[in-house]
């Protein structure tokens, strides 16, 4: 989808408005294993790009999940509480993190599509 | 030497395998200069286990046990009866020769006492999780405190004046070189200090100790409600955790993190230690805890198992953001623990609570009753504070120079305060008889 | 994803139980193997493990605090406890059983007469705040112990009271964030080094107390990168904290120069003495420039690990961190052996304290017990015969298996995964595979460093036939592991152990951390499936 953003740190970001979705990658996932756990921002947090905002845990391990973008949060997905394992099930659809209304939409432009993303993964072997 | 199984023929024969000459070919990568041709200059060579076990008999005569003698203090380490059947448990080398659970298929022997061990916790303190132990009572109560910077992302802790003078001193090591603000109370010798009007919305936390450090017992409803007013947390300490067998639990007072010192119960004196700590929180904190955590699950037959658990908040996984360094905790004294408290069962602890506060309550009364001495405690539980006409330090002296421990000089741990040298901090458990109270009152009217 | 599917997925991670050959029986119980409920479905109300007097009735003075309601703690009598903590110890691997090769966790034999010893009325029955009147052989027993403590490393001074290596290591990085301060260059030393193998703890203690940790990397032969790290020292470097010998297992042979560099860069070197076994009677820390050291006396010296605790972590100090020591510590006045504590009129600066009391007597007395025992000549022979077994073992299987950097190794030998590549089996199914061979698993996954990790620590404790026969189940496992058809096999394993794998995704996403009685469900509950 030509709407959806991909960091270096194996976040997406999927763009609607000035609203940006953010969760982690099918590559992110496979790598962590059994999701357990997901520590997401409460809503109307301000968070500057870059910024640790999530944590993300399985079992052996824990990853900080950094703002690819700056701006405000605006909703968390409350359900990865009770079911964090859509994390691993949908990492791109139910498996989200939270949303954020973007401050510079500007920022967007650091990061990679999904061609170029995928290449990218491809380069870690 | 008893303890090494290897032959010269054996070492021979494995230095063969490797392709080795010697064994000093095995340490060729420590640099020359630090090399120690000979064995180490000044320490004698092997002995039999029967001189060893001769030297501390050395060590121990020069002592005197508190089983020989009158036997009164208390002051965060009480002195109170053991079961045969604990020291034989915890002696099992299975239990006393294990290691942390890493493989929980062998290890659910320890995995299963120490969740059993969480669930007494929780019972015993009224709080909904607790973990797998700290290392005592007192660098539990510091963890407490960076648990509670770390849940408030605030950093000043109010410290009553009724907390253990050395739990006191380090928590504020703890502030100076961890960071963090300890605004710490006077000694609380009348049990009246009031920390609500300082409460405010920096506070982390405020610490509080029931009974506290000179006996008295206290409500800390209305300071759990001023603190989570302000959005602190109220950490409350137990040294003597018999008296949770009495008094109101902290968790019923609305205590967000209890620590309690477990040496009382399975756990000798020691000189000071190894000792048990007891940690315990509400599910909300749970992932802010230090230390280690067991948790129930199942294996690949679906039978109920037990495992380390939550293990990302420690510091082999997290590292430098790790909820605290500790690594070992008091495996083997939380063993003792709930073995002690398991023989007991609830009308044992009860029992044995009752006991301990009617034999501190015939004590308080009698040195109450010696001329010139005052009893500052309207409440206590086993240990209270009196009043003596002269300084309590060479009275304790006078006393141990009788053969009678009786009891602690508060200025051993507040020392250069004019203010409590005349204080004594006397405590009474259920191993107090007659042929101990008599004496020491007796003795204290002579010395007094 | 519901709780019941969670259960239901714990179960497809297995792989059918035993088959046909497996007997059912009635309780559930395999022989020795005895299903065990807990306390709390054990208790019965009239029961009792302890007879207690009645209680003098007095009138409460508990400012009406009295509690009320039950506390929940279940009624067992006395032979029902015994046998519930024996039929619990059966179902745990310990030391006392066989090799136990846990690699930087040094499972040595412990010695019963450390047991007797710290049991002595007259040591084990002590109150810490007697007057010291009556302590004084207490106080001399920690003054020798010390003194042993700072002959072998070779340091001058000796903090006491931490509690465990990690509370070791706080007190000496404390002691070097108070030497700074006195040097006045606390806030401009920020930063620690330390490298990327170290143990956890390391940067945990370090980010406590507000450095920032930065990794050093190693070289191609597991050691620091001395370039590496001359490149990354500067005015704002507070300390290094290193392990020696590192948790490869190996001697950092250029240590010498590592702490001439640390120090002419006006930092400290902290070296984590997790590994001193390896050195003990041999190599003295002092001689290799370290300025604080902690020593775990369970490793090292043979104090029980317990089940995970308790431990004693006392600090060795350089001259140039002596005066920082926290309290307390024994004095010598004359004849007369007293304790400095809190506030008395010392010399130095002592940065606080960090626990109650004088530390963890019990374990310095089986300590002492066991460095008597083995004298000057058997601590430096107990070291030799540990380096000598850990060489043997890397010897005897770096043909089968794949050893992470060339030897001599130090008390412990590393091996990475390569061997297992393309046989489908991982490090962590080698390792379960082991116990069903009657060994507890060597460390896995650790040092990070070197990919699926197995680090294996022999000690000295063993004799070589036992070590014989573990070498041969590992070589039969390598062998089983590179038939390239035993993948299954492997993620079965262990089949024969009081549990197969347990669910540790559902530990951690549902967490039952204590018992409640809604805890049950019939299906998982033995006692009710044997009712069944």
């Amino acid at each position: 989808m030509a709407d959806v953003k991909y960091s270096e740190e194996h976040e997406w970001i999927r763009v609607e408005g000035d609203t940006g979705t953010i969760g982690i990658t099918q590559y992110a996932q496979e790598q962590l294993g059994d999701v357990v756990f997901v520590d997401v921002p409460a809503a109307g947090r301000k968070v500057a790009k870059g910024e640790s905002v999530a944590v993300v845990e399985s079992v052996k391990a824990a990853s900080d999940i950094y703002a690819p973008v700056s701006g405000e949060v605006i909703e968390s997905n409350a359900a990865l509480a009770d079911t964090p394992g859509d994390v691993n099930a949908e990492p791109m659809g139910k498996g989200w993190f939270f949303r954020i209304r973007m401050s510079d939409k500007g920022e967007l432009a650091g990061l990679m599509d999904e061609a170029a993303y995928t290449a990218f993964v491809k380069s870690l072997g | 030497m008893r303890y090494l199984p290897l032959t010269d023929a054996d070492r021979r024969e494995m230095l063969g395998v490797i392709g080795a000459r010697s064994v000093d070919e095995l340490f060729r990568d420590v640099p020359e200069s630090a090399r120690l041709g000979a064995k180490i200059a000044g320490l004698p060579d092997h002995q039999g286990e029967l001189e060893v076990e001769r030297a501390f008999q050395a060590y121990a005569a020069k002592n005197l046990s508190p089983a020989s003698v009158p036997f009164f203090i208390g002051a965060g380490a009480y002195r109170h009866h053991v079961p045969a059947t604990v020291d034989y448990m915890i002696q099992r080398g299975e239990f006393l020769t294990s290691y942390t659970p890493y493989q929980p298929e062998i290890t659910q022997g320890t995995l299963q006492y120490l969740f059993e061990f969480q669930t007494q916790i929780t019972m015993l303190t009224g709080m909904d999780v607790a973990n797998a132990s700290m290392y005592d009572g007192s660098t539990g109560t510091s963890e407490a405190v960076l648990m509670a910077n770390r849940v408030t992302r605030r950093h000043k802790a109010l410290v009553s004046g009724g907390l253990h003078p050395q739990y006191r001193r380090i928590i504020e090591t703890a502030a100076k070189w961890e960071g963090f603000v300890a605004v710490v109370g006077k000694p609380d010798v009348e049990g009246l200090e009031d920390l609500i009007a300082a409460v405010d919305k920096e506070t982390s936390c405020v610490v509080v100790q029931n009974p506290s450090f000179f006996g008295h017992v206290r409500d800390f409803a209305k300071l759990a409600a001023a603190c989570h007013a302000a959005g602190a947390l109220l950490i409350v300490v137990v040294t003597e955790v018999v008296s949770l067998g009495l008094i109101t639990p902290p968790g019923e007072m609305g205590a967000d993190i209890v620590v309690c010192e477990g040496q009382s119960i399975g756990n000798g004196l020691g000189f000071g230690g190894p000792y048990v700590g007891l940690f315990a929180t509400r599910e909300k904190y749970m992932r802010q805890m230090p230390g280690r955590l067991v948790g129930e699950t199942v294996d690949a037959d679906g039978k109920r198992g037990f495992v380390l658990t939550l293990s990302t908040r420690e510091q082999h996984i997290r590292r430098e953001k790790a909820t605290s360094n500790i690594c070992t905790n008091a495996g083997l004294c939380a063993l003792a623990f709930t073995v002690h408290l398991t023989l007991l069962g609830e009308a044992g602890f009860r029992r044995l609570a009752e006991i301990n506060h009617a034999k501190a309550s015939e004590l308080a009364d009698r040195v109450a009753a010696i001329p010139g001495v005052k009893l500052l405690n309207e409440s206590f539980f086993n240990e209270f504070t009196v009043r003596l006409p002269k300084p309590a330090a060479p009275v304790v002296e006078a006393l141990a120079a009788r053969r009678i421990l009786g009891g602690l000089p508060v200025s051993r741990l507040i020392p250069n305060d004019p203010s409590v040298e005349n204080l004594l901090l006397l405590a009474a458990t259920e191993t107090a008889t007659e042929y101990g109270m008599g004496p020491l009152v007796a003795a204290l009217k002579e010395v007094l | 994803m519901a709780s019941s599917q969670d259960r239901s997925q714990g179960r497809s991670g297995g792989i059918v139980s035993g088959g046909a050959t497996e007997a059912v029986t009635f309780t559930g119980n395999r022989a020795l193997q005895i299903e065990e409920p807990l306390i709390f479905e054990m208790g019965q109300p009239g029961r009792c493990g302890v007879d207690l007097p009645e209680p003098p009735k007095v009138k409460d003075r508990l400012n009406g605090l009295r509690r009320s309601g039950d506390i929940g703690l279940p009624g067992l009598s006395e032979p029902q406890v015994v046998q519930h903590y024996t039929r619990l110890s059966q179902k745990n691997y310990a030391i006392d059983m066989g090799v136990y090769p846990l690699g930087s966790c040094t499972m040595k034999h412990n010695p019963r007469l450390n047991e007797k010893v710290a049991r002595l009325p007259g040591i084990g029955d002590l109150h810490p705040l007697q007057p010291v009147s009556t302590v004084q052989g207490a106080l001399e027993l920690i003054d020798r112990l010390a003194h042993w403590l700072k002959t072998l490393t070779g340091m001058p001074a000796v903090a006491m009271s931490p509690a465990a290596g990690a509370h070791g290591e706080m007190c000496g990085m404390m002691a070097i964030a108070a030497a700074l301060e006195a040097r006045g260059e606390r806030a401009q030393r920020k930063v620690v080094l330390a490298p990327e193998s170290a143990h956890g703890t390391n940067p945990a203690t370090a980010a406590a107390l507000g450095f920032t940790v930065k990794p050093i990397p190693a070289n191609e032969t597991g050691r620091v990168d001395l370039a590496a790290l001359k490149a990354a020292l500067g005015p704002d470097v507070a300390a290094i904290m290193l392990t020696n010998p590192n948790t490869c297992g190996l001697f950092e042979s250029e240590i010498v120069e590592i702490s001439t560099a640390v120090h002419a860069a006006g930092a400290y070197f902290y070296c984590d003495g997790a590994n001193f076994n390896a050195i003990a009677g041999r190599v003295r820390p002092g001689d290799l420039g370290v300025d604080c050291m902690h020593i775990n006396l369970h490793k090292t010296f043979s104090t029980p690990h317990g089940g995970g605790g308790p431990g004693a972590g006392p600090v060795v100090l350089s001259a140039a961190l002596a005066p920082y020591a926290p309290y307390p510590w024994i004095v010598k006045d004359g004849e007369t052996w007293r304790v400095a504590e809190d506030d008395a009129k010392v010399a130095g600066t002592p940065l606080g304290r960090l626990k109650a009391f004088h530390g963890q007597m019990g374990m310095f007395t089986r300590a002492l017990a066991y460095m008597m025992s083995h004298g000057a000549d058997g601590l430096k022979q107990a070291s030799e015969d540990a380096v000598l077994s850990a060489n043997y073992v890397m010897a005897a299987l770096k043909d089968v298996m794949s050893p992470a950097f060339d030897g001599p190794c130090m008390h412990e030998a590393l091996f990475d995964d390569s061997f297992l590549k393309d046989t489908g089996v991982s490090t962590l199914d080698f390792a379960k595979a082991m116990i069903d061979e009657g060994y507890h698993p060597m460390t896995m996954y650790f040092p990070l460093v070197v990919h699926g990790a197995m680090l294996i620590e022999p000690t000295e404790s063993q004799a070589k036939e036992d070590l014989d026969l573990f070498l041969g189940a590992l070589r039969s496992l390598a062998a089983k592991a590179k038939t390239g058809t035993a993948a299954e096999a492997f993620k079965a394993a262990p089949l024969y152990a009081p549990r197969r794998r347990l669910d540790e995704t559902l530990a951690a996403r549902k967490p039952i951390l204590r018992w409640k009685p809604s805890n049950n469900p019939p299906e998982t509950d033995p006692v009710k499936q044997a009712a069944e």
